[in-house]
């Protein structure tokens, strides 16, 4: 069982929060095919937050296929995220930290490092979607 | 039944003070319901004229599609809490809950006792003697026994510590759940309800100035900032709540709903209090359009 937690100065919604939680639970293999997720009422009164915020949390983690909800049971995960994608971690970082090395020696400081970064991940997103 | 409190040009005048005026709002059913705004708004005013408490004075309003305070049906449909945890500081918790049984048809007392013993509160002790929280949960539990199908709260944490607040809250969640039931409560402080409610209603200067469900207006409003640009000169369907302008930038708050592509702003998202903060900026207040959300 996992225990959600709220950032309420991230700027990210809170059912985008519960999400991501979940998510990065999976990816991190704390989570696993069968684990239950919290009981709706159980996150609203630890949180003190809407259930709807829940509910939206866990519809749309079904939705990706992550969990299944049991009619009065609870909901339990379906699939793992750790595995696959988990071997090219290892490749991609050391891309990175070469990448970083050529950032630093161009002068670049972590601002800088940052504010480019992010630029250029939001801009090829949107190229994604266009 | 789909609408919890239907306001048709509402008002209320005190003497010759206005303490709510042409207030239409329309808020469907199974919400949480925050009314913000600063103190002297008129919020404790539209829940009184919700709860039965006051008439208006122009205009008409229906909660779950009665009459205010109609009769016995309307009354044990709507719980109030008022301002202040109102209990008999000389009657004890048992007493509280006996009275609670007497006056409400549909009191439900298994969970009113299982409330009070959870909250670890003595049934022989007076309300006098509670703590501030304390008081305020005994309050809530004879709102929550009722078994109302819209509970009201005027200011129910406004007094209460952070960690009282935070408990109070987390009870009256957790009965959302287990009871489906509405809430409209009211706060001058928007972070006590930015977790809480899923629609939200802003009051300031006795009218509304927004209203709709939570996730589509903060889906809807954008913060522009980038050089300095006239109103005026802003993409048509781009209305703006509130505007800041040095000699070389502009800073807007607007409302679209169409994406912003102009290049020239760097656009964020807001979060709830600075939404809250946009509209009740004075400044260009008056000829703003009240925005309503149309379901």
């Amino acid at each position: 069982m996992i225990e959600f937690y709220l950032d309420s100065r991230s700027g990210v919604s809170p059912y985008l929060q519960l999400v991501q939680q979940v998510r990065q639970a999976l990816r991190l293999g704390l989570l696993h095919e069968g684990d239950q997720l919290p009981t709706v009422k159980d996150v609203v009164a630890g949180l003190a937050i809407n259930p709807n915020t829940v509910l939206k949390a866990y519809r749309e983690l079904e939705h990706e296929g992550l969990v299944a909800a049991r009619q009065g049971v609870g909901t339990f995960v379906t699939k793992t995220l750790a595995g696959d994608s988990l071997a090219a971690h290892g490749p991609l970082r050391r891309d990175l930290r070469r990448w970083l090395a050529g950032a630093r020696k161009a002068g670049l400081d972590d601002e800088s490092i940052e504010a480019l970064f992010m630029t250029t991940f939001r801009t090829a997103s949107q190229e994604d979607i266009a | 039944m789909t609408s919890v409190l239907q306001a048709q040009a509402l008002g209320k005048k005190y003497g010759r003070r206005w303490a709510l005026r042409e207030c239409t709002v329309d808020i469907p059913a199974g919400h949480v319901v925050g009314l913000v705004g600063p103190n002297g708004a008129g919020k404790t005013t539209l829940l009184k004229l919700a709860g039965g408490q006051l008439e208006p004075t122009a205009g008409g309003i229906t909660v779950l599609g009665g009459r205010p305070a109609a009769g016995p049906a309307q009354l044990a449909k709507v719980g109030f809490v008022a301002q202040d945890t109102p209990v008999y500081a000389g009657l004890t918790v048992a007493e509280h809950l006996r009275l609670g049984a007497r006056l409400n048809p549909r009191w439900d007392d298994a969970l009113a006792r299982e409330r009070i013993a959870r909250l670890g509160l003595a049934p022989d002790q007076r309300a006098g003697r509670l703590s501030g929280g304390q008081r305020a949960q005994l309050a809530l539990t004879l709102g929550l026994a009722k078994r109302p199908e819209l509970l009201i709260l005027d200011e129910p944490v406004a007094s209460l510590d952070p960690l009282a607040r935070r408990e109070f809250l987390q009870g009256l969640m957790e009965a959302t759940v287990e009871h489906a039931f509405s809430v409209v409560l009211s706060s001058h402080l928007v972070s006590d309800l930015e977790r809480i409610c899923d629609f939200l209603i802003v009051l300031a200067d006795s009218r509304v100035r927004v209203a709709g469900e939570v996730e589509r207006l903060l889906a809807c409003h954008h913060r522009l900032s980038g050089p300095r640009r006239d109103p005026d000169r802003l993409s048509a369907g781009q209305q703006v709540i509130s505007a800041r302008h040095t000699d070389r930038q502009s800073t807007y708050v607007i409302r679209t709903d169409a994406p912003i592509h102009d290049p020239a702003w760097t656009v964020t998202r807001l979060s709830l209090e600075d939404l809250v903060l946009a509209y009740m900026d004075k400044r260009i207040a008056e000829d703003r359009p009240v925005a309503l959300e149309v379901r």
